[in-house]
């Protein structure tokens, strides 16, 4: 059942995923913003499943399955191979620098301020 | 629809395969099970991105299925994220730690990756 309930969230977060890289075309910014967005979606989760508001079940669904699934690091790891090897030095830190940053910060924010 | 519902089905497996390992590693203190998924899947797909002969064999859904569903899936970002803020108000250095092994080891296996699927391409070409 536990199991279950994390293959449906990860049904729905890596489409929801592939949406956003579709839409957007350029796979970089896509990544970035499912991760941003991912990290703090799971914080907000966990805040809400430490406060008791949700189940074990819904964090199941929600925070393993979804935001688990959601987020990647494979591809991110992948992207910035790709720029180090194509010598974009510079791109590469912004992405690994931002990407890690502004992810921790707003996780960091939303479970301080909640 | 085709591609969507490829990626959602790699999408189930690749999730389920991360939810095993976090109730196989089921440590207390430091995030071993996201830290192992997540450098066995940059490497995973680094080989196949950086694999031709796979590539050119595969049914385009089934080779996203595989790549942007599974191991992307299988991967994770947000749990790294989350769990680093964690580890912050038990130790500054843990929480450190654990992202520049993450960070640095993923570079490392998405790099042994490419050079494997580099050199099976090779020996493919001979």
């Amino acid at each position: 059942m536990n199991l279950l309930l994390v293959a449906i969230g990860g049904f729905l977060g890596s489409i929801a995923r592939y949406s956003i890289s579709v839409k957007l075309n350029k796979r970089l910014i896509a990544t970035w913003i499912a991760n941003i967005s991912g990290s703090m979606l799971l914080a907000f989760s966990l805040h809400f499943y430490m406060q008791g508001l949700i189940s074990d079940r819904t964090w199941l669904l929600l925070g393993v399955g979804f935001c688990g699934a959601y987020t990647t690091f494979s591809t991110f790891g992948n992207e910035v191979l790709q720029l180090l090897l194509h010598q974009q030095y510079i791109h590469a830190g912004i992405y690994v620098l931002s990407s890690f940053t502004v992810s921790i910060l707003a996780v960091f924010i939303t479970l301080s301020l909640l | 629809m085709k591609p969507f519902l490829a990626i959602g089905f790699g999408g189930m497996l690749g999730s389920g395969a991360r939810y095993g390992v976090s109730l196989l590693l089921d440590t207390n203190g430091f995030p071993l099970s996201t830290l192992i998924v997540n450098l066995i899947g940059c490497f995973m797909l680094a080989y196949l991105l950086n694999n031709t002969f796979i590539k050119q064999r595969l049914k385009a859904n089934t080779f996203i299925a595989l790549t942007t569903g599974l191991i992307g899936s299988f991967t994770t970002f947000s749990a790294l994220a989350v769990e680093s803020v964690q580890l912050w108000e038990t130790s500054t250095i843990a929480s450190f730690g654990y992202i520049i092994i993450t960070l640095v080891g993923g570079l490392v296996f998405c790099y042994l990756g490419f050079q494997l699927a580099q050199r099976t391409r090779k020996q493919v070409a001979k």
